[in-house]
């Protein structure tokens, strides 16, 4: 269970988020939707203590982030935020393996290269584990950090922008594989997601975030409704049930 | 894997004996196991300590490169390029002129809190520049360096030490003698204790984020790392004088191969760092024989050489 509790932040002069509380319940799928600005990413890393709070309370299981250690809430929380031009020369499977290191703390089991082995395998990265990440295209470089982050093996995993530079078919692999991971390995996995009918279709839950203040939230039913979606984005949309699942059309 | 190992250990014995070897000084093998006195006195007073001295400065140089390009997030910098040697000569020229008797030990202290807080000024440097462009990172380093630099230059002046100067400034291994280079094995010790944290270096390497998701105390290691890099700096420079480019060129070479996990990279980098940095001090007392370009020529032209290559074939990954 996570609680937050009157959650403020200011980036200069300018307040990102206002008094935010919600709690959301273990498992499933959570995504925080909204446009830009909104302050979803600095939602995501206040949470997972990238960022300092200047007000309120986070906490994952009773855990207060600001009053746990690094190295337990490691074990306990994991983020992948979204720009990660890294200027490191790793392999795949080296970085795959960092993702152990809370686990380890630099002496790698064979426990753990087990973990990376099926890690590597649930993100389709097996045949180009030895190679460097620097000499990969975007996608796959996104595919090798997700990887990473699910080998850390925490109940909760934070993903900003998870698919950025994926495509179609690996980006539906990986929703497949997340929801797949939320539910039976009883993870906990909250998003911030722009491809509206991604979430639509995986999500558990909803949070809409809008100038820094959540405007709603729920499941699909409550939140995805043609008004909400006017509150949100400011658009008019349209939305058709295929294969069960609610389609918003907003092309046009 | 068992061929690479015995082969590299043969090409560092075989450069290291050539080491032993060449000198003005009359040493050659027969007469050296023959026994005769004054051999024995050339190889244990000169020749060894000289010899050890350049693997363990090459080596060492070449582990703090790599430590400053973990920390800096830019593969341009090493303790020249960052203000790290200037400030630590200007620190042992301080504590020369203010603490005269003191050993050598104090003033080599006394240099490393000096190229700490260089360092430490280049870091907080750093946050202000635009990172889309890396070369400006070494380039800001380099005339943080100048700037430090002349300040030394001005108190040497004023102090009549300007020829002790140039000795730390210009790194020379000929005035290596048995009794004046043993400081250098501390270097030895704070490369293994760069060893024991090689997987926490890499974390830092690949940002702050990815350090703090994986529990780890960024600030901690970062100034674990500089306190490594300015000690091993401040040693040098008190020992042998400022040597350029070991810690940019040869991190930056082994990467090519083995990639940046420190744990595997180090101690490929210590060792190319030793074997190239004997041949180019094996080449310093070659050329005008018997006369000596002191090691830090030979590798400020060679090296810069090699650095402007990599920057021409850089990739769009810095």
């Amino acid at each position: 269970m996570i609680e937050i509790k009157n959650l403020s932040k200011s980036l200069g002069n300018k307040q990102v988020l206002k008094d935010i509380a919600f709690n959301l319940p273990k498992g499933g799928i959570s995504s925080i939707i909204g446009p830009n600005g909104a302050g979803k990413s600095t939602l995501l890393c206040l949470m997972a203590r990238l960022l300092s709070l200047d007000s309120g309370s986070v906490a994952f299981d009773g855990l207060d982030i600001a009053k746990t250690r690094d190295d337990t809430l490691a074990k306990k929380i994991s983020i992948l935020t979204q720009s990660n031009a890294i200027s490191s020369r790793l392999s795949v499977e080296q970085l795959v393996m960092f993702g152990r290191f809370p686990h380890h703390r630099g002496r790698p089991r064979l426990a753990d290269e087990e973990f990376v082995t099926i890690m590597l395998e649930l993100m389709e990265l097996t045949d180009i584990r030895f190679d460097f990440i620097d000499e990969l295209s975007g996608g796959q470089q996104q595919r090798a950090f997700i990887a990473m982050i699910l080998a850390q093996d925490t109940d909760y995993i934070l993903l900003d922008e998870p698919l950025n530079n994926l495509d179609m078919k690996h980006a539906r692999n990986i929703m497949k594989t997340l929801k797949d991971v939320a539910d039976n390995m009883n993870k906990t996995i909250i998003l911030v997601i722009h491809d509206i009918n991604f979430a639509a279709h995986y999500s558990d839950y909803f949070i809409g975030l809008k100038q820094g203040e959540i405007i709603v939230r729920g499941d699909v039913d409550t939140v995805l409704t043609q008004s909400q979606i006017k509150l949100i984005y400011d658009i008019d949309v349209s939305i058709n049930i295929i294969n069960n699942k609610k389609h918003i059309f907003y092309y046009s | 894997m068992l061929l690479k190992y015995t082969l590299a250990l043969i090409s560092i014995l075989i450069l290291f004996t050539t080491s032993l070897f060449v000198g003005v000084g009359e040493l050659n093998i027969s007469g050296y196991l023959n026994g005769s006195h004054e051999q024995e006195l050339i190889m244990l007073a000169s020749r060894l300590p000289r010899s050890f001295a350049v693997v363990l400065t090459g080596s060492a140089l070449a582990i703090v490169g790599v430590i400053m390009q973990k920390v800096a997030h830019n593969k341009f910098v090493e303790p020249t390029t960052a203000g790290t040697m200037d400030s630590a000569a200007l620190g042992i020229l301080v504590a020369s002129i203010l603490m005269p008797q003191s050993s050598l030990m104090a003033k080599m202290l006394v240099a490393t809190g000096f190229s700490l807080v260089g360092s430490w000024v280049f870091l907080r440097i750093l946050k202000h520049l635009p990172i889309t462009n890396p070369l400006l990172v070494p380039l800001v380093g380099i005339m943080l360096g100048g700037v430090i630099g002349s300040v030394a230059g001005f108190i040497a002046y004023e102090a009549d030490l300007i020829q002790y100067l140039s000795i730390w400034i210009s790194g020379d291994f000929s005035g290596i003698l048995r009794g004046r280079y043993e400081m250098l094995w501390l270097t030895f010790g704070l490369s293994i204790g760069a060893y024991l944290i090689a997987d926490q270096l890499t974390i830092i390497g690949m940002g702050k984020n990815i350090s703090l998701n994986l529990g780890l105390n960024y600030r901690a290691i970062t100034s674990l790392g500089l306190i490594i890099v300015s000690m091993v700096t401040a040693i040098i420079v008190a020992t042998v004088g400022m040597i350029p480019f070991i810690g940019l060129i040869i991190p930056n070479l082994v990467n090519r191969f083995v990639g940046d996990d420190l744990r595997q990279a180090l101690p490929i980098i210590a060792y190319v760092g030793g074997c190239l940095t004997l041949l180019c001090d094996i080449a310093g007392r070659l050329i005008i024989f018997p006369y000596e370009v002191p090691v830090s020529t030979i590798v400020g032209v060679t090296g810069s050489l090699a650095f402007i290559f990599l920057l021409l074939k850089r990739d769009t990954n810095v």
